[in-house]
């Protein structure tokens, strides 16, 4: 049953990820997924970029740098940036609450392999006659013009990929109600905890709009309704008020869990507490909460009206309050800190200057009279590129050499981890700073070329210099994955030296049934708390007992790989194919057929005996 | 689920205290069960009875939906036993954030 005691061959380890339910290599599925949907679309930036550096350019057409600008916007936040934070959340949180596992191993597979599926679809697009081409928000009146099946791609991929993550979000909101070790209260629980609850509960509400918006879309497309065609007594702003009331929720699903990464760095190598520990999950809170009601802002230049345009001005201001309580936390829990700069926290500090000139901008675009200037031009570009890259992607890159060790059992190397940060760091302010000014001096988005003697020419070059540090940037970090791997040092509990949090009390990785023994938590740091009583585990909250597991299964992968073929067959049924039906129906049938038998057959899991548990001697159980 | 569990090692003294606990249960649902349908009727014919003021008719349905509705969460669906908080908690701020959303639309967005 040992994950690591015996090697097996590639097909075993095939089979093992394929069937697995265990949070720690759904974790890995995750991050191998969403690592590499973020080199295609990083690929597609570098196109972007390429084809942007110099006036005239024709590297590519108009036609396929509007496939690539939307592809590039919708691979990175749903394909990469989503799927990345939840293999951060899968393999952290159920550790840092003390969890088995999280609530439904079987749904968290399912919600895996959703994703999956939904995102292999969406980027076959580029194979099957061009990929969507109306940008990431796919505004309603362009996207129902647009020729081809890119939209079809579009709308049905993000479908099946946002059913897995509304499964995963609702997961992740039982196992932290449900399953926290005793002792464990909520106002105990590690603020990337924290920020996965919130984000839980986020996914819950803002994912309905989207699947309503994607299914009006759907019917318009597919079956000639008219939800937004204007001619036929539809209304067009509907899919922009559906798209925005999801879409700025999304942001906040993706910047509050680095907001939780860098809270546990910033306390961890600063030897110190998080500095106010509950202003901070209020924060968090009050942030998902007014999330929820600044959606318009998105749409100041559509025509709503001094009134909401002024409201939603104020309700998106009133954000930075949470906010600016967040990065003065984070200073002063630095401040009297015996402050050590690893990696991870070379990110952390490097994120608060970056994170905050993206809000600073983000206040400026809040201004609805100033935001006319602003609308479509580069300043927005520069504008979440800041908020996007300089919050999320070094939150991630940071929680995953963070976590790395917890992950796989071995330490990135730390020098080359420096050289990544520094040419990520320098290649984005680069890259973005500059954009800024390529916006006040009005250069519009989205346009695959620009006139000589504009004034642009020097800014976007610099620009285009500056994605190429950050793909050196990159490829340095993949270089020091592949060495690691081959290396493959194996570390102890606690490779930081520093660990707060009761995932560094177990070993690296940890054994497939997590704690042995569900710990006792005594308070906020558990494993900090026994660290300085001179203890080197956890107190064990519960005697060694039997532990139940649940079993593997292949059914989520044929439940998804149902609804990938049936979504063949919807597309193709536009252009009434006689086989289009037939498939649709095979789909469907592999679909509910696979659920079928996941309600007949009875799965009670199986135990791991006490017996078993006691001879394992590397933990020197304690019963 | 919490209810559920006995601490007593004496099982008659347990399900006596039960036994009362579904007594008292029971009495809660029949009243509102009448309740909710004198609401009922109180509707209908508020709505049949002619002479009675639009302007007071569609808010007085409205308190009585809301009425009806706060019986069937607390006293069908069981929100008002222990072990509840979370699931109040996301009802309410899931229909605080939605009733905000409607009430901008319907008073600044004109959809």
């Amino acid at each position: 049953m040992s994950t690591y005691a015996k090697k097996k061959g590639f097909g075993a380890t095939l089979w093992d990820f394929l069937t697995t339910v265990d949070h720690k290599k759904i974790a890995i599925l995750y991050l191998i997924t969403g690592g590499l949907f973020f080199v295609v679309g990083g690929l597609e930036a570098m196109f972007i970029r390429i084809q942007l550096a110099v006036p005239n350019n024709d590297f590519v057409s108009a036609g396929l740098y509007n496939e690539i600008i939307t592809m590039h916007g919708t691979t990175m936040i749903f394909l990469a940036a989503m799927p990345l934070v939840f293999a951060l959340m899968n393999a952290v949180m159920p550790l840092q609450i003390g969890a088995r596992d999280v609530a439904f191993p079987f749904l968290n597979s399912l919600g895996f392999w959703l994703f999956f599926f939904g995102g292999t679809f969406l980027n076959l697009s580029w194979f099957m006659g061009g990929a969507p081409d109306a940008g990431w928000t796919s505004y309603a009146s362009l996207a129902l013009q647009s020729e081809g099946h890119g939209i079809d791609f579009y709308v049905l991929g993000l479908q099946i990929s946002g059913l897995g993550t509304l499964i995963g979000g609702i997961n992740f909101l039982v196992t932290i109600i449900n399953m926290r070790t005793p002792g464990m209260t909520y106002m105990r629980m590690p603020l990337f905890t924290w920020s996965t609850f919130v984000v839980s509960a986020l996914i819950l509400f803002a994912f309905p709009p989207l699947t309503v918006g994607l299914t009006l879309m759907m019917f318009d497309r597919m079956f000639g309704a008219n939800f937004f065609v204007t001619a036929a007594g539809g209304n067009t702003i509907i899919w922009e008020h559906l798209f925005w009331i999801f879409g700025h929720p999304e942001v906040y699903i993706l910047i509050l869990p680095a907001f939780g990464v860098f809270s546990e760095l910033f306390a961890t190598f600063s030897r110190k507490r998080l500095f106010g520990y509950s202003s901070m999950v209020f924060a968090t809170v009050l942030i998902g909460f007014l999330g929820f009601m600044v959606w318009a802002h998105h749409m100041f230049t559509v025509g709503l009206g001094p009134i909401a345009n002024a409201i939603f001005a104020v309700a998106t201001m009133a954000i930075a309050v949470p906010t600016g309580i967040k990065i003065f936390n984070w200073i002063f829990t630095m401040w009297g800190g015996k402050v050590r700069f690893t990696t991870p926290m070379l990110y952390a500090v490097a994120f608060i200057p970056s994170f905050t000139m993206g809000g600073v901008t983000g206040i400026m675009n809040a201004a609805a009279p100033a935001d006319y200037q602003y609308h479509d031009s580069y300043f927005v570009v520069a504008h979440f590129h800041y908020v996007i890259v300089g919050g999320v992607v070094l939150g991630l890159l940071a929680g995953i050499t963070f976590y790395w060790p917890k992950m796989f059992g071995t330490m990135l190397n730390e020098t080359l981890g420096k050289i990544t940060f520094w040419f990520f760091l320098i290649g984005f302010h680069l890259t973005f700073f500059i954009q800024h000014f390529l916006g006040l001096l009005g250069m519009p988005r989205r346009v695959f070329t620009y006139q000589k003697d504009l004034g642009w020419e020097t800014s976007n070059m610099i620009s285009t210099v500056g994605a190429f540090l950050m793909a050196v940037g990159v490829l340095v970090m993949v270089y020091n994955i592949i060495i690691t791997s081959i290396k493959n040092e194996k570390v102890g509990n606690d490779p930081w030296g520093d660990g707060r949090t009761l995932e560094w009390a177990i070993s690296s990785p940890p054994p497939f049934y997590n704690f042995k023994q569900l710990p006792l938590v005594r308070g906020l740091d558990p494993y900090w708390i026994e660290k300085m009583e001179g203890k080197t585990e956890m107190t064990p909250a519960e005697p060694l007992g039997d532990i139940h597991m649940p079993n593997g299964s292949f059914l989520p992968v044929t439940i998804s790989f149902g609804l990938f073929v049936a979504a063949f067959g919807a597309l193709f049924h536009m252009d009434d194919k006689a086989w289009s039906i037939p498939v649709i129906i095979i789909g469907l049938l592999i679909t509910f057929g696979s659920m079928l038998i996941r309600s007949v057959k009875d799965d009670h899991g199986f135990h791991i005996h006490k017996e078993d548990l006691m001879d394992n001697t590397d933990k020197g159980g304690k019963s | 689920m919490a209810n559920e569990q006995s601490n007593s090692a004496n099982p008659n003294f347990n399900l006596k205290y039960r036994r009362k606990q579904s007594a008292e249960e029971m009495k809660h649902q029949v009243v509102t069960f009448v309740l909710m349908i004198f609401f009922t009727l109180i509707a209908f014919a508020a709505v049949a009875i002619e002479g009675i003021s639009p302007w007071f008719i569609r808010p007085t349905l409205l308190l009585l939906a809301a009425v009806q509705v706060i019986f069937q969460l607390y006293y069908f669906m069981h929100m008002k036993h222990k072990g509840h908080g979370a699931i109040t908690l996301f009802i309410f701020s899931g229909l605080l954030v939605g009733l905000i959303t409607v009430l901008a639309f319907v008073t600044i967005v004109w959809l």
